[in-house]
């Protein structure tokens, strides 16, 4: 089956990931900037980090017909650096216009500090300036119900926020009614042992509906599986959903968010895409 | 209680079915590790806010209620959505030490 992994960061990965992944019917996967598992050292890293985004990736999945696109920010773990943030925000205007940048992301929170709020609003504000989608991201396992509590109330209070354009990703159970009840898009992390597994992501998608909801793998340079999406679409069968219910979840729902940038198209069939860089 | 109500196509028998043996093992490897715990060389962690919260989380899915895993979610998740005044640490532990101190519920938020 055809999918879009919504959530990968594939300059983590191998080629042969992109390669098993074209092989398993991704057609388009979406790169959030994230950290790097250490704090960088200079503005000048981000930089580089952007120029690889939007250079290199696209060319790499490329060869396998796989269209790239990606999402730049200063992401939450380091957002309660104010001075790096400072120096890095004013990089990624000069960006957005590029053919593979959809919009900013992944922001959001990390340990939920008033530092990393501020940023976060930085960001915020430079997306409604700039008429950007974003995707968010929301804190991992005992700081995730507070700072998804903080995000939604932070963006539910600024009436400038157009909900359809806005991702709160790594839902689980303690929170994806908080940010579908608000009219975000909902996306679901298949990632082991951290976030959620396949099961617990039908779960959820039975009870809360079908409707501005996805899942997607972001798989990264920790313990994560660049196949996690065909290994949901498996699951999907198991549980007994057919084959429109499945596709609708990994790809038309995606494809619904994405094609809200009119820079956002699918390659076509058979043949690689080079993005001009 | 609706969302809880005939939400997955399949029946209980085809559940059960298809499912059990690999829910089998994960109630073992808890068990296990459990045990593990209780042999462990040096009992000196019997306090742990992690340990605290898992056994309460263990608790927790002998209930009737459905609902289970949202309770557990909240057992092992910081209630408190005050901001820090700066950041303590980059990684988070996987339980609250402040849930561990409180009474285990969820907030209201949550129900």
């Amino acid at each position: 089956m055809d999918y879009i992994d919504m959530h990968a960061h594939m300059v983590s990965r191998t080629t042969d990931d992109y390669e098993q992944m074209a092989m398993a019917g991704c057609k388009v996967v979406s790169e959030p900037a994230f950290w790097a598992g250490f704090d960088r050292r200079s503005a000048d890293a981000f930089a580089d980090y952007f120029h690889e985004l939007t250079t290199f990736e696209p060319q790499r999945a490329a060869r396998f017909g796989i269209r790239h696109y990606t999402w730049l920010c200063l992401n939450p773990k380091e957002g309660e650096d104010r001075e790096m943030a400072r120096r890095v925000l004013p990089l990624i205007p000069p960006l957005l216009d590029h053919p593979n940048v959809l919009g900013i992301g992944e922001i959001g929170l990390n340990r939920v500090t008033r530092n990393e709020l501020a940023t976060f609003r930085d960001h915020v504000e430079m997306a409604i300036e700039h008429d950007q989608m974003i995707i968010i991201h929301t804190p991992h396992l005992e700081d995730k119900y507070k700072g998804t509590r903080v995000i939604v109330d932070t963006l539910a209070a600024d009436a400038r926020i157009r909900r359809e354009r806005v991702i709160i990703d790594h839902v689980e159970e303690h929170t994806v009614d908080m940010v579908v009840s608000e009219g975000f898009w909902a996306g679901i992390t298949l990632y082991p042992v951290t976030k959620c597994t396949p099961a617990r992501a039908i779960d959820m998608i039975e009870m809360y509906g079908d409707d501005r909801i996805y899942a997607a793998s972001a798989c990264d340079w920790g313990r994560s599986a660049p196949l996690a999406v065909p290994r949901f679409i498996v699951e999907m069968r198991r549980r007994g959903h057919d084959e429109a219910f499945i596709r609708k979840i990994v790809f038309d729902n995606p494809l619904a968010f994405l094609q809200q940038n009119p820079k956002f198209n699918l390659p076509s069939a058979r043949v690689p895409v080079a993005l001009n860089a | 209680m609706s969302r809880y109500s005939r939400a997955c196509p399949m029946s209980q028998h085809a559940l059960i079915d298809e499912f059990f043996i690999e829910h089998r093992v994960h109630v073992l490897e808890v068990a296990a590790y459990l045990d593990r715990l209780n042999r462990a060389a040096e009992q000196d962690a019997n306090d742990d806010f992690r340990y605290v919260a898992l056994k309460r989380a263990v608790a927790e899915l002998t209930s009737s209620v459905p609902g289970r895993v949202e309770r557990v979610q909240m057992i092992f998740s910081d209630p408190d959505v005050r901001l820090l005044e700066e950041r303590d640490q980059q990684s988070a532990w996987g339980a609250s030490k402040q849930a561990s101190r409180s009474n285990g519920l969820p907030p209201p938020e949550a129900s």
